[in-house]
């Protein structure tokens, strides 16, 4: 079991190294000099070289790297070149509408995915599979932004029982807040709920066809109990799989989703700052969000390790 | 007073039918022996009984468990019968335990299920039987998982998972198939007694004769989902009225006759004449890591294979015989340069085979070709017979051109029975015997030297097993192949081999003529092995004593 979460851990922060050598350079190479962006079209050549002295954007490549590294790892992300305030405190300050808003759509999609999988599962061939399948394949070719449009349309505009859009801020109460973030976040875990139950359907499938399920019923068990308690935890790895690699999607349609509805979230402030040139503010969120979905694998592996004991080994 | 009755049960899956009218019955205490070929109906006859049949199944007649109308039972009904008062034993130990559940779970389920007792109390009910079925607490505590067992370890729970609450009647569908001789008869040994004990019936599904005429009272034969043949064993296998029942027995017990070979005749099984042999194996070992025991720290290595040394002669054939685990299949990956040994020589034709690159390798692998036991995974579902069957010629100095190796092909498909226009069909569309001999028109068609046949035909009826054996006869007469034979069925080795050599853990203990071997082992490891194997003639012959 050490060792098999330690080998995990060992690949995690070698992608995490990887990454950050890919971000970094990309970013080296986009067009666009943050100093002269900065001073405006007007300013000279001698103050743009100035300002570029004094952001350090003129000491050698490694150096920059390591001192940009080394400002990770301390939580010191730099200045922005355009708010002119610590990284930091814009991440943060976004961070409180970002996560949550992640976190929402991801459990509202595994709400929504696992019992229509399961439903559909039990009832392979049948009419409310074909619904139920109907609707995920429906919903996995429809974008987000236009289930978005639609919510907005419908529980905003026409029912009223939501703000189309904005952030109160946590400070103006709980409710509120959560009350602005529902909308998205159904926008953005209604195509993830889509594949996922499709993922949940087919993983079913192949597992009641398994031996060890004919066994459970052959105890007498009746055909629901064994769907739960046999099949459902072994059909868990490929769902859980693809929980994680949709989870970077989930965040990359956060930047959509919030520029849709308008909120104060990290997918706007990355998208902002890259319409700004403001190359630090990019690298930070890009890698904070690198950072998350490594870590979100890593937590996969753990829970492979947790549903399946071969991956433990005798304890 | 019958347990199990079944009456006229006809079956048809999604329109085909496949079973025609079939008849059966059970009395408790009783052991009924259902044998039959591979799609003869026998698991579906089974499966109809639990209830436990495939979507569009449609039955017809009657079948009757201790009073109640099973055909026409609820699906509560069922439930409540299934695993109470019915178990039944899957063929495939492997995979018949879900991987992620502990026995303890997995036994103790069950008896929550039926019996509504608590967790302690049904724990502690699995426990006995868990001990009953040969399991004891010291070395397999509930909280195992079934990846930590062996397969016959495996299904000694599956067992005690149908056994738990003593049921009426077992159900055991080829309960020792996938088990190797030794563990067959404890299996079987361990049914026998269950079934004594608590007065079940049992019904035992097999495809051996030999293991059904050991265990059953009175015999069914199926063949193409009727009833062919019934009544008390000894007097269906000694009279053999119906010339079914003959043909099965018959081909159970096929020996085929051999051309004796030249080459093989002078061959030495001390091993003294060195001179001239084919393979030549010394001090061949290979280690396998051990288990971690911490991030830094390993376990003292499993000597897979250790310290093997012996030779073939050209034209011979060897059996490698022995328990399942004991290195048979890691010996022969070695002999044909598949694993690499850990120390130890392979001569092959003179020449070393250790330590070579690929490159090197490919005048040898021209001379040694393999047959797996297999036959329906070994081949590419997306490739026709022509490529299939011509895939080990790249390893020829000239590659052939397209029509030398239709040629090629034609004749190797002509040399195993199969006819020319059989190379442009796809894998699916031969029956499992036809596959297997595709499998050996590709282990000759480089006329190799050596063919390594790693239980080559314990997958298939015993029929199709006879025919296969008397084309592995053949082609040693007629091509004065060598054959390296592993298999854990002693009928086979005396069937096809010269010598036997029995390995046991790792180590070949013992070695000579096959029939002097067999028949009287000196070793241990070869005494178990006699002594497990079934044998139709001596199992017929207590039968005819015990029945009259």
């Amino acid at each position: 079991m050490i060792a098999y979460l330690a080998k995990r851990l060992g690949i995690a922060t070698v992608t995490l190294v990887l990454a950050s050598l890919v971000v970094f350079a990309v970013l080296e190479i986009v067009p666009g000099d943050p100093a002269r962006l900065m001073l405006g079209m007007n300013a000279s050549e001698a103050q743009v070289e100035q300002l570029r002295d004094q952001m350090g954007l003129n000491a050698p490549l490694i150096e920059r790297y390591l001192h940009w590294v080394s400002g990770l790892l301390s939580l010191d992300f730099g200045r922005s070149y355009t708010y002119s305030v610590p990284v930091i405190d814009l991440v943060l300050e976004r961070v409180v509408v970002s996560l949550p808003l992640a976190l929402i759509a991801l459990a509202l999609s595994t709400a929504i995915a696992i019992p229509v999988g399961l439903y559909s599962a039990s009832r392979r061939g049948a009419a409310g599979d074909a619904v139920a399948m109907g609707a995920a394949q429906l919903g996995v070719a429809v974008p987000n932004f236009w289930f978005a449009l639609m919510l907005v349309y419908l529980f905003a505009v026409w029912l009223r029982w939501v703000p189309a859009g904005g952030f109160p801020g946590w400070s103006a109460g709980v409710w509120p807040a959560l009350k602005s973030l529902l909308l998205p976040a159904i926008a953005l875990a209604l195509p993830q709920a889509a594949i996922l139950a499709r993922v949940t359907r087919s993983a079913l499938i192949e597992v009641l066809n398994e031996d060890y399920i004919r066994t459970a019923r052959a105890k007498g068990m009746p055909y629901r109990a064994v769907l739960w308690r046999h099949a459902l935890r072994n059909a868990l790895i490929p769902v859980v799989t693809i929980m994680g690699l949709q989870f970077a999607f989930l965040l990359a349609g956060t930047i959509i989703i919030e520029n849709v509805f308008y909120l104060p979230g990290l997918g706007r402030l990355v998208f902002q700052a890259i319409t700004q040139r403001d190359l630090i503010v990019v690298e930070s969120v890009v890698m904070l969000l690198v950072a998350t979905v490594i870590a979100v694998n890593l937590l996969v592996d753990f829970t492979y390790a947790i549903v399946d004991p071969r991956l433990r080994g005798r304890s | 007073m019958s347990l199990l009755e079944v009456e006229n049960l006809s079956l048809s899956i999604d329109e085909t039918p496949i079973l025609k009218s079939v008849e059966l019955s059970v009395a408790p205490g009783e052991v009924i022996g259902l044998v039959g070929e591979s799609g003869s109906g026998k698991s579906m006859t089974a499966l109809t009984v639990m209830r436990l049949l495939p979507h569009l199944s449609r039955t017809s007649g009657r079948v009757t468990f201790d009073g109640i109308d099973i055909l026409a039972a609820t699906e509560d009904q069922m439930c409540a019968l299934r695993g109470d008062d019915i178990g039944m034993v899957f063929q495939e130990p492997m995979t018949a335990l879900n991987p992620v559940k502990t026995i303890g779970e997995q036994v103790a389920e069950g008896i929550r299920w039926h019996t509504r007792a608590g967790r302690a109390e049904a724990e502690e009910r699995a426990r006995r039987i868990l001990d009953r079925v040969g399991l004891p607490e010291a070395k397999f505590p509930l909280s195992r998982y079934p990846h930590e067992l062996s397969g016959g370890q495996r299904q000694r729970v599956v067992i005690a998972i149908a056994c738990a609450l003593k049921p009426k009647l077992l159900i055991a569908d080829e309960p020792t198939t996938a088990l190797d001789v030794v563990l067959q008869a404890q299996v079987l040994d361990l049914l026998r007694d269950l079934v004594a004990e608590n007065h079940m019936g049992l019904l035992l599904i097999s495809h051996d004769l030999a293991v059904v005429t050991e265990m059953a009272d009175r015999i069914t034969i199926l063949r193409h989902g009727q009833v062919m043949e019934a009544g008390d064993t000894a007097r269906v296998l000694s009279e053999q009225v119906h010339p079914y029942t003959r043909q099965l027995t018959q081909a159970s017990m096929h020996v085929p006759e051999r051309r004796p070979n030249a080459a093989a005749h002078h061959a030495s099984s001390t091993g003294a004449d060195k001179q001239g042999a084919l393979l030549q194996v010394e001090k061949l070992t290979r280690l396998y890591p051990g288990r971690r025991l911490s991030l830094l720290r390993r376990g003292e290595p499993t000597r897979a294979v250790d310290d093997v040394s012996f030779s073939m002669m050209p034209g011979q054939s060897v059996a490698l015989v022995g328990r399942s685990g004991c290195g048979k299949s890691t010996l022969a990956r070695m002999v044909l340069a598949l694993d690499k040994p850990s120390s130890g020589s392979i001569h092959f034709r003179g020449e070393d085979l250790t330590g070579k690159s690929e490159a090197d390798l490919k005048p040898a692998r021209r001379n040694m070709q393999v047959v797996f036991q297999d036959p329906y995974g070994s081949f590419d579902p997306r490739q026709k017979v022509e490529r299939l069957v011509a895939e080990p010629l790249h390893v020829l100095d000239k590659v052939p051109t397209r029509r030398e190796r239709r040629e090629m092909v034609a004749h190797a498909l002509h040399e195993v029975g199969l006819a020319e226009p059989d190379m442009d069909k796809y894998p699916h569309e031969f029956s499992g015997g036809q596959r297997q001999r595709l499998s050996i028109a590709r282990a000759i068609i480089t006329r190799p030297k050596l063919v390594v046949a790693d239980e080559p035909v314990s997958a298939l009826d015993v029929s199709i097993r006879a025919q296969i054996l008397d084309l592995f006869a053949e082609l040693n007469g007629k091509l004065g192949v060598a054959y390296l034979f592993i298999t854990h069925d002693l009928t086979v080795a005396r069937a096809i081999t010269d010598e036997v050599m029995v390995m046991h853990e790792g180590r070949i203990v013992e070695r000579g003529k096959t029939g002097e071997v067999l028949d009287h082992p000196q070793s241990e490891a070869a005494q178990a092995l006699v002594a497990a194997a079934p044998d139709l003639h001596r199992a017929i012959a207590r039968r005819m004593q015990e029945q009259g």
